[in-house]
């Protein structure tokens, strides 16, 4: 497989090595009206016609409840409708097109089949109250997935409930916080690396809790020292990532499990980073109690601008009865909704979870199959570790050694030659890459965190790297050029001081 | 089938670039005891057994194709018209992240700007964010920044309220320092405004109202308002979008924050998500707001731009300090809910509100001329409504099956003390031909 895009878009730039031509060819594209500037007429067609008797109907309902001044809502055709999202869709740097290695964002291929199969109208087209009886297909898809996940993360029971991954976090914490209560703890806090993601902090703060902030070490791992002397009755759980978000796998997991569990603590895995693990560990072994999932980055969910995407939570068998309600069960051949959970935390959003996200992963793993699911990381840490041994030459990598299914890398040598991580991310756009996770972790100083994932080629790696090379070049040679980078996207580096200052966050006709 | 592009001898000369032997050396830091393990998953397949695997499975659900559904209760059975999904499924929105890379996300971003600026004009709200995991949730985050934006301790929640969106703000506070208030129904099937009234204290944060309620019924909104503002409560409602084409839109009866759940903006009802929940506050809110936010701005050479703005709120910014955990929204959710509002149009919204209300109450009509249906409430209703049945509960199912029917949902579920009342959901999409199905499921029981 290639991909000629990031060198076409070498040669394009070779082509028009004067970027003044290069920004009056994109002077074209880069408007679009808001389609509320459109003007054209639109009746809505597409619903059956009014036979004209409809308005008496609104004399059932009392004046003052009625709409007095209509919605401003655009009026435009149907073809103004397609042109107009099909050109802003095109203004998008995705998967489909681009390389886009976003650290701890796992933005792999989505296979195509997984999307006809949402589609299909026996998933589509169902209703989350109908009878147990004429749903069984959808039961027996998220029954089988709690059941696949179970295995893969090495738990005892999972909840599909949870939309994404920081909704999970509040379902694990809620499921926590229950826990000790029931067993009249007061527990006041929770444990979370310096390392760590910004929900897990959020989620800790909105559950009630306060956090404290556990160091990393000198390997880039969880400082145990410090951990112990942080652990105490008073700590309901530690969060965790495995690998952590510098791509390293903790090592000493095993021993920190056992000490938080000493104090009577939870142990909570954030499944952010689980595209390394498949097939290969499983969190629910090394002694974590509560685990999420991220269907969306470890199960070929798309990422889909922004979600919907899933967030699974599993749990050890002391806190199944915490789970939301209902899970779905098994009995006699048949699915059906647990009717009566009295300990449940209840529920995190209504109905079931996300069906159309959890069937595309439910897809996804029968499609792989076990064997299938542990090629994903091994070829995931394979491209990660190339990568970074390749890179590590043109770049600093701050906690060197072998890496998991990601590495941070750092743009310190850049930046004393006057270029920032953002100055390199914003100029791979120019060659159709999509920038790595840039100033995170926090604690790498200008980090740019690289995830190639498992579906990438050596070959689109190779070409990564030569762009970093050009860059590398530029830097040296004509600074400006990156300074002043991206130039081939439709806008330029934004006034976002100018956007929290004046808020313009809606179209206003007057 | 796997998706790897890499081959065994691209693989090989890696791991010699790595400088390693075999790829058990690029784990070995995984405790070995760890690693002893296989999983016991099934084989994988090909997409040609996937496919046909899939589709047997989905045989053993009813769907919308096959049965006419009458069932509501916060999801629906629209029309949601064919370029939604055929410009909402392009690869460059569905394979994009979140719009970080400003620059790369243009598309992504003017599409939130629109999407919110169409959710402002339908609620007539000051602004939206760029939406919530779903109804539910939003109504609970709003909840969150009444206790966060009064200082107060109580929320006043009336059981008029989707029983399923009450749960879900009890459990979203159920680690706080909050008191629930449950507000009863009234016999006529809308909130006891008297008790609510009793309710209502300088420690109330906020007064939540769904309208039209979970019954379908339209609650007296400005007087709840005026009632939770005397008190200085926030005013919280929560709305269906589709009613809004005719029914006064919160931003007019002085609601401080208003949500709702977007499903029926063009999404498909998928067993219950996805979907998305819009979320829009007055302006003196903004600032509280949670979730991700567009901003229209220029760039470097003046031209009009988009990003993500007023992050200062948000998680990866302020970590424990953040608004709400929510990393996402429910992008591809709502930019199909921009899209469907986009097809419509503002004649467009009121006509798809109007054949809704004809449908229900034409089937209202026609139902209450049964014998054994019996009528629930006076209020008026938009296109849900419940009636009693008196009918056997085993009998009334197998014939509302044998007819083709989805639907109705029985009460009792929720409101023990609602036995044999049923909640209908009567859309644009039902026909002459399906209410013809209904009325005689039900005479047949």
């Amino acid at each position: 497989m290639s991909t000629p895009l990031a060198l076409n878009r070498i040669t394009d730039l070779l082509m028009n090595d004067s970027k003044a031509k290069v920004l009056s060819k994109n002077e074209t594209r880069s408007r679009t009206p808001l389609i509320f500037e459109r003007h054209s007429r639109n009746h809505a067609e597409w619903l059956p016609a009014l036979e004209g008797h409809e308005e008496t109907y609104l004399k059932s309902i009392p004046q003052d409840f009625l709409r007095k001044k209509e919605a401003n809502l655009p009026s435009v055709s149907e073809l103004e409708v397609v042109r107009h999202f099909t050109g802003l869709s095109q203004k998008n740097f995705s998967v489909d097109v681009n390389f886009y290695p976003l650290g701890s964002c796992t933005m792999k291929y989505n296979p195509k089949c997984l999307d006809a199969i949402a589609s299909l109208s026996s998933f589509s087209l169902i209703h989350p109250y109908q009878e147990e009886s004429l749903a069984q297909g959808a039961l027996k898809i998220l029954f089988e997935m709690q059941e696949y996940l179970s295995e893969i993360t090495g738990m005892d029971e999972f909840t599909l409930q949870p939309a994404a991954g920081a909704h999970g976090e509040l379902c694990g914490l809620l499921i926590a916080g229950a826990y000790h209560r029931a067993r009249g703890s007061k527990k006041t806090k929770v444990l979370i690396p310096d390392s760590a993601h910004g929900t897990n902090p959020a989620t800790a703060a909105l559950c009630g809790y306060e956090v404290v902030t556990v160091k990393s070490n000198a390997k880039g791992l969880v400082d145990f020292d410090d951990l112990k002397s942080k652990l105490d009755s008073g700590v309901a759980c530690l969060m965790m990532t495995n690998p952590n978000t510098l791509g390293l796998f903790e090592e000493d997991i095993l021993e920190i499990a056992k000490a938080v569990h000493a104090v009577d603590g939870l142990v909570y895995y954030d499944g952010a980073n689980m595209n390394a693990l498949l097939g290969i560990c499983r969190p629910g072994d090394m002694g974590f109690d509560i685990v999420h999932m991220n269907l969306h980055k470890t199960f070929a969910v798309p990422h889909g601008s922004g979600g919907p995407g899933s967030g699974p939570v599993g749990v050890k068998k002391h806190l199944i009865p915490f789970l939301p309600s209902p899970r779905v069960l098994k009995q006699k051949e048949k699915f059906l909704f647990e009717k009566q959970a009295p300990q449940s935390i209840g529920k995190l959003r209504s109905f079931y979870g996300n069906f159309g996200a959890i069937i595309r992963s439910y897809a996804y793993i029968k499609a792989l199959g076990k064997e299938g699911l542990r090629a994903v990381s091994e070829n995931a840490i394979i491209n990660a570790n190339y990568l970074r041994v390749r890179l590590k030459k043109m770049y600093d990598v701050p906690y060197d050694g072998i890496c998991m299914h990601e590495f941070v890398m750092a743009a310190t040598r850049q930046k004393k030659k006057g270029v920032r991580a953002l100055d390199i991310a914003k100029r791979l756009l120019d060659y159709g890459v999509h920038a790595p996770t840039v100033y995170f972790p926090l604690i790498v100083e200008e980090a740019m965190m690289v995830e190639p994932t498992e579906t990438e080629s050596k070959e689109t790696l190779d070409e990564f790297v030569q762009i970093l090379e050009k860059i590398e070049k530029e830097i040296e040679q004509d600074p400006a050029i990156v300074l002043e980078a991206p130039h081939t996207t439709p806008v330029g580096r934004m006034d976002e001081v100018l956007a929290a200052r004046q808020p313009n966050l809606r179209f206003k006709n007057s | 089938m796997q998706y790897i592009s890499n081959t065994d001898n691209d693989k090989k000369v890696m791991l010699e670039a790595i400088g390693v032997s075999s790829f058990e050396d690029l784990v070995a830091k995984v405790p070995k005891s760890l690693r002893n393990f296989e999983l016991r998953l099934p084989k994988g397949k090909s997409e040609l057994e996937l496919l046909s695997e899939m589709v047997e499975i989905g045989r053993e659900n009813i769907n919308f194709h096959d049965y006419a559904s009458y069932l509501g209760a916060g999801n629906y059975d629209h029309f949601v018209p064919t370029v939604v999904n055929a410009l909402a499924h392009r690869g460059e929105f569905i394979t994009s992240y979140t719009p970080y890379q400003g620059e790369a996300s243009q598309g992504t971003l003017q599409s939130i700007y629109e999407f919110q600026s169409l959710i402002c004009e339908l609620t007539a709200m000051d602004y939206s964010n760029a939406s919530m995991y779903d109804g539910a949730s939003g109504l609970a985050e709003a909840a969150l920044l009444a206790l966060r934006s009064t200082g107060r301790k109580k929320i006043v929640v009336p059981v008029t309220i989707h029983p399923e969106y009450r749960t879900v703000v009890k459990t979203y506070t159920s680690c706080l320092d909050v008191e629930i208030v449950e507000i009863p129904m009234a016999a006529d099937g809308v909130l006891d405004f008297e008790i609510l009234k009793k309710s209502i204290d300088e420690n109330t944060a906020a007064v939540l109202v769904q309208h039209p309620n979970f019954f379908g019924l339209l609650e007296d909104v400005r007087a709840i308002g005026e009632e939770a503002h005397k008190a200085g409560a926030l005013f919280i409602a929560c709305v269906n979008p589709i009613s809004l084409g005719i029914l006064e839109p919160p931003g007019e009866y002085g609601a401080d924050i208003a949500v709702g759940e977007g499903q029926p903006l063009g999404n498909p009802t998928a067993f219950g998500g996805p979907h998305f929940g819009f979320f829009t506050v007055k302006e003196d809110f903004l600032r509280k707001m949670p979730g991700r936010i567009a901003g229209m701005t220029v760039d470097k050479v003046g031209r009009r731009s988009f990003v993500l703005t007023l992050q200062a709120r948000e998680q990866h910014i302020r970590r424990e300090k953040a608004t709400s955990n929510i990393c996402t929204n429910h992008s591809l959710c709502a930019l199909k809910g921009a899209i469907y509002l986009s097809l419509l149009g503002k004649e467009g919204l009121k006509k798809l509100a109007l054949l809704n209300l004809k449908n229900a109450h034409q089937t209202y009509d026609a139902l209450l001329k049964l014998k054994g249906v019996r009528e629930f409430s006076r209020r008026p209703f938009f296109n849900e409504f419940v009636l009693h049945l008196e009918k056997d509960a085993g009998n009334l199912k197998a014939s509302l099956e044998a007819n083709k029917i989805l639907g109705p949902l029985a009460l009792n579920a929720f409101y023990p003390k609602q036995a044999g009342a049923y909640l209908f959901a009567v859309t644009e999409n039902r026909t002459p031909s399906d209410q013809q199905r209904l009325l005689e499921a039900i005479s047949a029981s």
